[in-house]
């Protein structure tokens, strides 16, 4: 079975056997987006750490998501990517890294992939600003791009989080 | 996970019964001919159109010269709303819609609004009921049309359907509904019902796809959509789809024959399926408890998104439908569900499990087993409260 609906034999596997989900608790970042149009939620944390050169790196990563097949799928495997990179790495994985990753995904469905980086992205930026070091310029552009949407989304599921 | 796999997404399509089938096969061989040709091969294939006609009529009670052969629901929606608006519009261009109709209703609404005409859409209860008051507060001098879907595609819902006809009698307005998910399961009378066009479809009564009709009252001013040979007492000409009519007529003798029996018995499965599935924490009911269809369920649950459950539901070998955005080509959830009241992220995760001539009690009960679990595993990955 190379498909499965619309979806890769890759998604479907990430989608069934999701790697790193769960809470981080007392996490060093944490990133909570949303997508408006579909009502997508993730939320993902990381705890960062030292590799032996010094360089700042994420130890540890798991995600939450409340979504369709492709937006838990995308999860996984942005968490599975980010996994032991330094931080700088880390940002530098795209939505097409991820979408190559499961071997496509249908049109339609690449939006979920772009929740997936900026989660990413917002976690690494929450655990900069938390300890007041420097955030490359790309980054706090995203995370304004990033606020407004999230606000509309915190507001819709205020009832539902935990 | 078994290795079988359940249907249960028959408001969407069924399959063709094997009796149909057979008849279908023997027309598309011997009775191929055009029914406007004048030679024997012509002449035989009328003769099937006009008892096929006979028999999609007696299921509902019509005269067999009211039934107009098409070729889906959506065509018949379409002839009916476009072909009274463009008929009567020197009477007037307000037409009523509810606010739960098929998309190609819905659509075709939208369509005539940008052509000058007035569009009202009736709003609903919680259960998806229109209200007759509100239908009658509706109608206007220059109403030439009403049209409300007879059961819902998505919750079920069957409407008062008898009540607003005798109002558009009454008020003398056309009144139109959409009955492609009840044709063939509930009792219809257009005559009782006081119904002036009604759209009935044949795949999702076991017959073949690619046909349907129109019913036109006798004496209701409409306008064809198709011009051509004048096919259909030229109101619809293309050459004549005989086989798939044929087949279609069959689907109708049947359903005649068994609905009741079959009705009682998807009923009892249906609330069996619907008790199991309330017992699950966090679940809720779309639709009516008693008021729906005998094949409908839909429910949609907390915290967890319906296109992923449909997913994992096909994973484990049964097939459902939902009404999530995330399903959805344009991105955007269900118009009926949030007609009902829904919010954007309720009927996000909503799922419609409908069933039909096939479905077992072993179906019912393999599925109350997965979904439990399948809910739970979906809940842990959500960021939201835990079942």
């Amino acid at each position: 079975m190379d498909k499965f609906g619309p979806y890769t034999k890759e998604l479907i596997e990430h989608f069934q056997n999701p790697r790193n989900f769960g809470k981080i608790k007392n996490p060093d970042g944490a990133g909570q987006v949303g997508n408006v149009v579909c009502g997508d939620v993730m939320y993902l944390y990381i705890k960062v750490g030292k590799n032996k050169k010094g360089e700042e790196i994420i130890k540890d990563v798991k995600f939450e998501t409340y979504g369709c097949a492709a937006a838990i799928g995308t999860s996984s495997v942005v968490t599975d990517l980010a996994k032991g990179k330094n931080l700088k790495e880390a940002l530098e994985i795209t939505n097409d890294k991820i979408v190559k990753k499961l071997g496509g995904l249908p049109p339609i469905k690449v939006h979920c992939s772009v929740l997936a980086v900026d989660a990413l992205a917002e976690a690494i930026f929450d655990y900069l600003s938390k300890n007041q070091k420097p955030i490359p310029e790309s980054l706090q552009k995203k995370h304004e791009k990033i606020k407004g949407e999230k606000e509309i989304i915190e507001e819709r599921y205020k009832e539902w989080r935990k | 996970m078994e290795n079988k796999k359940i249907y249960l997404d028959y408001a969407a399509s069924a399959p063709v019964d094997t009796r149909v089938l057979k008849v279908m096969t023997e027309c598309c061989k011997y009775k191929f001919g055009n029914t406007m040709s004048i030679h024997s091969f012509g002449q035989e294939a009328k003769l099937i159109l006009e008892e096929s006609r006979e028999k999609v009529a007696k299921l509902m009670r019509a005269k067999p010269n009211e039934i107009i052969f098409t070729s889906s629901a959506t065509e018949s929606n379409n002839l009916a709303l476009k072909g009274i608006a463009f008929a009567n519009k020197s009477r007037g261009k307000h037409i009523v819609i509810s606010s739960i109709e098929h998309p190609c209703v819905m659509e075709s609404a939208k369509w005539l609004e940008r052509q000058g005409f007035e569009i009202t859409k009736l709003p609903v209860d919680k259960y998806g009921l229109v209200d007759p008051k509100n239908v009658e507060k509706a109608i206007k001098e220059n109403t030439i049309l009403v049209s409300v879907i007879h059961a819902s595609n998505e919750i079920g819902t069957i409407q008062p359907i008898e009540e607003i006809g005798k109002i558009c009698k009454a008020k003398g307005v056309y009144f139109h509904t959409d009955a492609a998910q009840s044709f063939g399961k509930i009792p219809i009378n257009v005559n009782k019902m006081n119904i002036d066009l009604l759209t009935a479809s044949s795949h999702k009564m076991y017959g073949p796809k690619g046909v349907g009709c129109l019913f036109v009252r006798e004496g209701v001013k409409i306008e064809p959509i198709l011009h051509g040979g004048g096919q259909e007492n030229g109101l619809r000409s293309s050459t004549i789809n005989v086989p798939a009519i044929f087949g279609f007529a069959k689907a109708c003798e049947i359903c005649g024959k068994e609905m009741e029996k079959e009705a009682k018995r998807l009923t009892k499965l249906r609330d069996k399926l619907i008790k199991g599935v309330l017992a699950i924490e966090d679940s809720h009911l779309n639709g009516h408890p008693t008021k729906r269809l005998p094949n409908n369920a839909n429910f949609w649950f907390s915290f967890v998104e319906g296109e992923s459950l449909a997913i994992q539901l096909d994973l484990h070998g049964i097939a459902v439908s939902t009404g999530s955005a995330c399903s959805s080509i344009k991105l955007e959830p269900s118009h009926v569900l949030l007609a009902i009241g829904l919010k954007p992220q309720e009927a996000h995760g909503s799922l419609r499990i409908s069933l039909g001539r096939w479905t077992t009690e072993k179906d019912i009960n393999y599925l109350l087993k997965v979904l439990p679990t399948i809910i739970k595993q979906l809940r842990k990955i959500s960021p939201f409260k835990h079942g």
